[in-house]
């Protein structure tokens, strides 16, 4: 162990993750007057999940057009680049304390600790991985995450297999579906647990039926076949309780399983640090500034909650990179405490709370397909805010603009602001 | 006859309902927020068209994400797709970079999405 001292430097605005998220706070700080930025990415190059995501569909809100992943990537790259926001990759922030003090290590410099002025989360996400999903049979290869499956074929031109069953319609598996067919694969099958998929309707159009892949919905796999590697998978269909029905399993020969069963902020940094994590999204619980319960540390995109769209994410990144710097100039000014509460149709809202009186946009996602439904938002007796919405669905995030108005209204009121469907 | 679509334009991805006539000629569209739904529903009747992305080899091994800089005719996807696939691109290539020109005779070029 070397006897030499911790370097230790000081640094107004520490951003971890170079990904669409820490890209776009650092560009919004900059673009709000601030200099003193550096953003941590572990990665050897700024991006983030953009990099291996190559099909388009980026960008149509932030930019107006139609962008491929790493094209979207290098939009906020040149930003960073071309403003000079220092950032370090291959760097890996180890722990962050309550008093912001964000130890991180890399090769060239060691462990090294940064005192910051203030912080924002932007680790992002990572796939749910097969463990947490139990399925009977024995572990062969062949076997990956939809992301992991992309990571190969996109960054490193190898195909993981020959034919292949997905499980989980999530958007990457959807679109994986697409990828593996696309570079000669057989895709037989994609087997959705729920009644619905949690992808978007354009995938399940342009990745599944352009191909003609089936999307098996309320069928899962009940058991992986093969001792070396993958020979087959048993599925099955569910019943209402999701268990599965015996007399529909069906043996499906594959080479390759792949796994698209869902997305979870990355929050052991978050967790260490001490900020509580709210209980549906798994990220931290913030108010409309992006703020988390520890003054001055912000979160923003996937490791907040999951989005559908980086359009979303660069979008909220920019309010936690503006709200940094104006808690690093002591302009930050929370004088309401407004909790948001969702009705369980509604599953979640981001932000919690509101603790300014300011247009605030909150972003919900409901827990499943409603038809016909009126997204309300109530305060004691009075219905502030009321829309119809002909479908809603769980993979699609839904928002709904407060005023200042209606929160000022709140404040006086004095009750919680209650998200509902009716 | 009636057709129903979902439009890939977006990330909405609206329910589209078409009225062809007997030559598969749109009569109508119905259910598109906007006008590139009914501009969408057309072509997927007529002539369906698909921007393929994919990745293409460079001489030294590695991949470099490219895609179509338009649209293809979706029939002839797998024919881009072979075309991409015997293709060697240079180890320097940079995002925007044509890699191949009018591909198959399309109008379309397969263009670098990444650099290398």
């Amino acid at each position: 162990m070397s006897t030499k001292a911790l370097k230790e430097i000081k640094c107004e605005l520490v951003v971890v993750g170079g990904g669409p998220a820490g890209m776009a706070a650092a560009v919004a700080a900059y673009e709000e007057g601030l200099r003193d930025i550096l953003i941590l990415e572990r990665d050897d190059n700024l991006g983030g999940i953009l990099r291996q995501c190559i099909h388009n569909g980026f960008g149509l809100h932030r930019f107006g057009e139609e962008l491929t992943g790493p094209e979207y990537a290098y939009r906020y790259e040149k930003m960073v680049r071309e403003y000079g926001i220092p950032f370090m990759t291959d760097t890996m922030v180890t722990s962050i304390s309550e008093d912001r003090v964000v130890t991180a290590q890399n090769s060239k410099e060691g462990i090294f600790k940064i005192h910051a002025g203030a912080v924002v989360l932007a680790m992002g996400c990572r796939e749910r991985p097969k463990g947490a999903l139990n399925i009977a049979g024995h572990r062969p290869a062949g076997i990956y995450t939809a992301g992991t499956a992309q990571k190969f074929v996109n960054m490193k031109g190898y195909m993981p297999g020959k034919e292949v069953v997905i499980l989980g319609s999530g958007d990457i598996g959807l679109i994986m579906a697409r990828r593996m067919t696309l570079e000669g694969a057989k895709v037989k099958a994609v087997c959705e647990l729920m009644p619905y998929s949690g992808g978007l309707a354009r995938n399940i159009e342009q990745c599944l039926n352009d191909f003609g892949i089936p999307l098996m919905l309320s069928h899962t796999v009940v058991e992986i076949h093969g001792n070396d590697r993958l020979t087959g998978v048993t599925i099955g269909k569910v019943d209402e309780m999701r268990r599965p029905i015996p007399e529909s399993f069906e043996y499906i020969p594959c080479d390759t399983l792949l796994l698209s069963c869902g997305l979870i902020p990355e929050n052991e940094l978050t967790k260490d640090a001490g900020i509580s994590l709210d209980r549906i999204t798994n990220g931290a619980v913030v108010d409309g500034e992006r703020e988390t319960e520890i003054p001055g540390v912000f979160a923003c995109g996937n490791v907040l909650h999951v989005h559908d769209l980086v359009d979303y994410v660069s979008e909220e990144a920019s309010i936690a990179g503006k709200a940094a710097v104006r808690f690093i100039r002591g302009e930050g000014a929370k004088n309401v405490n407004i909790p948001i509460l969702a009705d369980g149709q509604i599953r979640y809202t981001v932000p919690q709370k509101i603790t300014e009186i300011t247009p605030t946009r909150v972003y919900f996602r409901v827990a499943d397909v409603y038809r016909d439904r009126k997204v309300t938002v109530t305060c004691g007796d009075e219905v502030l805010y009321q829309k119809k919405k002909q479908k809603l669905a769980p993979g699609e995030m839904e928002t709904v603009e407060l005023s200042a108005d209606m929160i000022a209204n709140a404040e006086k009121i004095g009750k919680a602001l209650e998200f509902k469907l009716v | 006859m009636k057709r129903e679509l979902t439009c890939i334009v977006c990330p909405r991805g609206c329910q589209l309902a078409c009225e062809l006539d007997d030559k598969g000629a749109i009569i109508s569209v119905e259910g598109n927020i906007c006008p590139r739904g009914k501009t969408y529903a057309v072509n997927e009747c007529t002539n369906p068209q698909r921007v393929v992305t994919s990745t293409v080899r460079c001489k030294d091994g590695e991949v470099v994400s490219c895609k179509t800089s338009t649209t293809i005719p979706k029939g002839m996807m797998f024919d881009v797709m072979k075309a991409i696939n015997t293709t060697l691109a240079e180890n320097n290539v940079k995002i925007g970079d044509v890699i191949i020109k009018n591909v198959l005779g399309t109008g379309a070029d397969v263009v670098a999405t990444s650099n290398r």
